[in-house]
């Protein structure tokens, strides 16, 4: 009787420890580059760099800003971003709506052709796509920076998912009441199909934020860099102000893990559409 | 205009944005890297000429491109697997009725707000051999050309375990209470019924993930990039890296054939992903 009243109570215990376990293990690195970020760094080589922080100066953050002209590298992420997604999210749309409730020649063909270009990632084409933006003179420019990213197959997928799982009868109702395809797509087909309009939006945010090898080609200037290749001169400062590059690591992260503590439910979903029960 | 010209004419209209972008590139880039396989240019990109398709066969027997794909592949075994081990390890110490789960599952799934980059300076701060925390251990050591890759492969590994811990978790959820209550009626122990019942069941979930991290790991660069510039000695330039050294004029058409090659490779592997999607979207009607 006592076993089985206890039994429980110790196994939650027991997981209770393993599970901070491994939060602890995950939350480390970035504990450490906390830790880093705010401590005095010749202080803190001298103390032997310990797991705590040394001297700590809270204004490494404002300083990464002034010093690092972070400021200026948050707007050119935001720009890019913004631009990004909302293109992708009206590109995918009219082409996922097209796929779904309009009948043309080739249609089934064109889609292949569409889904084709998720084998041409970004890193296999960038040569010739480097060329293609120094030739119009985009190096160093937001048309550079997002153009590549106007359109995804991905979104046209996700959307037509969404799209098909609208019965067919509710566009004949209403093109016999008289309305278009664009009002069908405004009024009926994007309100009903909103979470997954959510969490691929999520995504394409998540990724363009994210993004790092086309920016580190199309970029030479620093004006131009975005948050993330900013990161990248941290390995190039001097010791004594890397704690700086730091902080701008943790600031980058920021707005992300906000986002992933209040839209949890659609950007899980949007990672595992086509991962579970496609 | 009959209804259906015009159904045709909305709907080849309803694409082109799409297609513009796909087209210019996507496809036309495609064409461009033959292209320019098949040519060698001078150093300033003033000239040049043609060198036909025995390049190919040279490149991709080449030091350069066997070297970099050799490093590309020994980092897709030291992330994959490794990845998802502790991917499922995570989601199923997660995935029960506790107080307070909630704050675990955020936690787990909490490096999904780090991007590459800063993922790869998270791990500077742990593996740089002058200051890194750990610098001085030497299985992942990135001074040491035989241990650097793994230094590299573990912030990769760090980075997508929220990936993969939310993906697992959601395969997990998924299965109905009522399959464990009935293994655990048949006298089926925890590992047992682990091994037996819920891995195979998830087991559609695990390929899925394996592919996406083959993938991503393919792509690697950033990585690279930020912790060791490529080095010591070369012992971390990925596929990609090295492509995304060849963009000089005279390296181009190098480059260009070595991309084709990662091309090649992210082919065979999206092909394996879109057979199991198509057999994942079945299941579900």
């Amino acid at each position: 009787m006592g076993t089985e009243l206890f039994q429980p109570t110790w196994k939650k215990v027991a997981w209770y420890a393993v599970l901070t376990a491994l939060a602890v293990v995950i939350l480390f690195p970035v504990y450490m580059t906390f830790v880093r970020a705010i401590s005095q760094p010749r202080a803190y080589v001298l103390a032997g760099q310990p797991p705590w922080p040394v001297h700590p100066e809270w204004d490494a953050f404002s300083r990464a800003f002034s010093l690092g002209d972070l400021g200026r590298k948050f707007l050119v992420s935001a720009v890019v971003t913004t631009v990004i997604v909302a293109a992708q999210l009206t590109t995918s749309t009219l082409a996922a709506y097209a796929f779904t409730f309009l009948q043309f020649p080739f249609r089934r063909l064109l889609f292949y052709v569409f889904m084709a270009t998720l084998m041409l990632p970004i890193e296999v084409t960038l040569i010739p796509n480097v060329q293609t933006i120094r030739s119009l003179d985009w190096l160093n420019s937001y048309p550079g920076l997002v153009a590549p990213f106007l359109a995804t197959a991905f979104g046209t997928f996700l959307l037509r998912q969404g799209f098909r799982g609208i019965p067919r009868d509710l566009l004949d109702a209403s093109q016999l009441d008289g309305f278009g395809h664009l009002a069908f797509l405004r009024r009926v087909a994007i309100p009903v199909t909103r979470p997954v309009v959510a969490s691929f939006a999520v995504i394409a945010f998540l990724s363009a934020w994210n993004q790092y090898t086309w920016p580190r080609a199309v970029v030479t200037e620093g004006r131009w860099e975005t948050v993330q290749i900013g990161l990248k001169t941290v390995t190039a400062t001097t010791a004594e102000q890397n704690n700086l590059g730091f902080a701008a690591a943790l600031v980058v992260a920021l707005p992300i893990l906000v986002l992933l503590i209040v839209l949890q439910r659609q950007i899980v979903r949007g990672l595992t559409a086509g991962a579970v029960k496609g | 205009m009959s209804r259906r010209t015009r159904d045709a004419l909305v709907g080849y209209a309803l694409l082109v944005p799409s297609a513009v972008i796909f087209v210019w590139f996507f496809f036309y880039p495609l064409v461009r890297l033959f292209v320019m396989g098949l040519h060698q240019q001078n150093r300033t990109g003033t000239a040049e000429r043609y060198v036909g398709w025995s390049r190919f066969g040279d490149v991709l027997t080449g030091e350069q491109f066997t070297e970099g794909l050799r490093i590309s592949a020994t980092y897709v075994l030291y992330t994959v697997p490794l990845g998802l081990v502790l991917g499922v390890l995570l989601a199923v110490a997660a995935n029960r009725r506790l107080k307070g789960i909630k704050v675990f599952q955020t936690i787990f799934s909490s490096t999904i707000a780090s991007s590459v980059a800063v993922a790869s300076v998270v791990f500077f701060v742990l593996l740089n051999p002058q200051i890194g925390y750990f610098s001085s251990v030497k299985f992942f050591s990135l001074s040491d050309p035989d241990t650097a890759l793994r230094g590299v492969a573990l912030s990769s590994v760090w980075q997508n375990l929220g990936l993969t811990f939310v993906i697992v978790l959601a395969g997990l959820q998924a299965i109905p209470d009522e399959v464990d209550e009935a293994a655990t009626l048949d006298g089926y122990g925890p590992v047992r019924r682990f091994f037996r019942v819920t891995l195979p069941l998830i087991s559609p979930t695990l390929m899925f993930l394996a592919v996406v991290l083959v993938i991503f790991a393919l792509q690697a660069f950033a990585q690279a990039d930020i912790l060791t510039q490529g080095g010591p000695v070369g012992a971390t330039e990925t596929l990609v890296f090295k492509i995304f050294r060849s963009q000089q004029p005279i390296d181009q058409g190098t480059g260009s054939i070595m991309a084709l090659g990662l091309f090649g490779i992210t082919l065979l592997v999206s092909l394996a992903q879109f057979l199991l999607l198509e057999r994942r979207v079945h299941y579900g009607n």
